[in-house]
């Protein structure tokens, strides 16, 4: 997902993965087939159900890949480190929450990002905090999260979210010491 | 189309515009990108798709709620968690599972015990995680994790 990201290595993996994926949906694809056939009566129930999902996944998805790609490509590593390696208390942690949520690829793309903010001398709080952000709050996944399962749902769980990263994020930094020097 | 459609369509649009407006080749690399995401989310999107409607058709919701309804209790809900953190599908994809076991009689507790650990806990990433970051830090944050989302979803429970 990362534009410059390393090749070589990552790129087998994501291959790998790939047929990994198609594998998966194969055996499922076959499961269907064996189960529909020998519940005949079931048919519709089970397409319908699916066809559903599969129009509403459809009219969100390429949307959501091109706000992902646009962030990635236009909100580099640096800039965030740079943001956030100025910043602390209260508001640092607010504020690695919010450049966390902007969706710039997989999870594994901020490792190296939180580890540079530590070296550089960020609060452990703050890089707790953007991590688990990076991880669960994502502008475009949020959006989805509203469509599927409602303004409710999505509110509820998105506030205490940022609550508990924050307070996770003091816990561990209680645990480690202030600084990620040890 | 409802109003989230609208909106998320829309506002990829006008990012989309900025975006070329600002440098166009950087758009064409953002866009390569996304359909690059988008074939690599398919299979699994399909997949998950098929067992939707497999679910529907073939589990009665009693059974849902057995297992991750009110009936399960709490034991459901550190079963449900334990699932969203092994469990390496994409999150975008687990919002329509959520929203059709939820449809099927899950409890909103689960459903959101369920999408937190599967987003916040990354079981597969767990080893890179612990090489970049340190074995303390990156132990003590999926624990944590874990916590904090069986609280997140207990109270999102609550709330709703």
């Amino acid at each position: 997902m990362r534009p410059n990201g390393t090749p070589g290595k990552a790129m087998k993996n994501q291959k790998k993965a790939f047929l990994r994926d198609i594998i998966f949906l194969g055996v499922v694809a076959l499961i269907t087939a064996i189960l529909l056939m020998m519940h005949p009566e079931k048919r519709a129930p089970v397409f319908s159900a699916s066809e559903n999902f599969l129009v509403e996944m459809l009219l969100i998805m390429p949307a959501v890949m091109i706000l992902m790609g646009l962030f990635s490509v236009f909100v580099p590593d640096e800039l965030i480190v740079k943001y956030l390696g100025r910043s602390s208390g209260f508001k640092g942690m607010l504020l690695a929450i919010l450049i966390g949520a902007f969706p710039t690829g997989p999870l594994y793309v901020a490792f190296p990002i939180a580890a540079s903010l530590l070296k550089k001398g960020a609060r452990v709080a703050s890089v707790v905090a953007f991590l688990s952000a990076w991880a669960c709050i994502k502008i475009p996944q949020e959006l989805v999260e509203l469509q599927f399962l409602g303004a409710k749902f999505m509110l509820a769980r998105l506030s205490l979210t940022v609550v508990f990263v924050m307070v996770m994020g003091l816990i561990i930094e209680q645990i480690l010491g202030r600084r990620s020097g040890k | 189309m409802n109003t989230t459609t609208l909106f998320i369509n829309a506002l990829a649009v006008i990012c989309l515009i900025l975006g070329l407006r600002k440098d166009r080749e950087k758009t064409k690399h953002a866009l390569k990108i996304a359909v690059m995401s988008f074939i690599k989310i398919l299979p699994t999107m399909l997949a998950i798709i098929l067992i939707i409607g497999l679910m529907s058709g073939f589990v009665p919701p009693k059974t849902i709620s057995k297992i991750v309804g009110q009936e399960a209790g709490f034991k459901g809900i550190l079963i449900v968690g334990a699932l969203g953190a092994v469990l390496h599908i994409p999150s975008l994809i687990a919002f329509p599972l959520a929203a059709s076991l939820l449809e099927k009689g899950a409890s909103v507790t689960s459903v959101a015990v369920f999408i937190t650990t599967l987003t916040m806990i990354g079981f597969v990433t767990l080893p890179l995680e612990i090489r970049i970051l340190g074995k303390k830090f990156a132990v003590l944050r999926n624990v944590l994790s874990f916590i904090m989302a069986l609280i997140i979803g207990i109270l999102v429970g609550v709330i709703l």
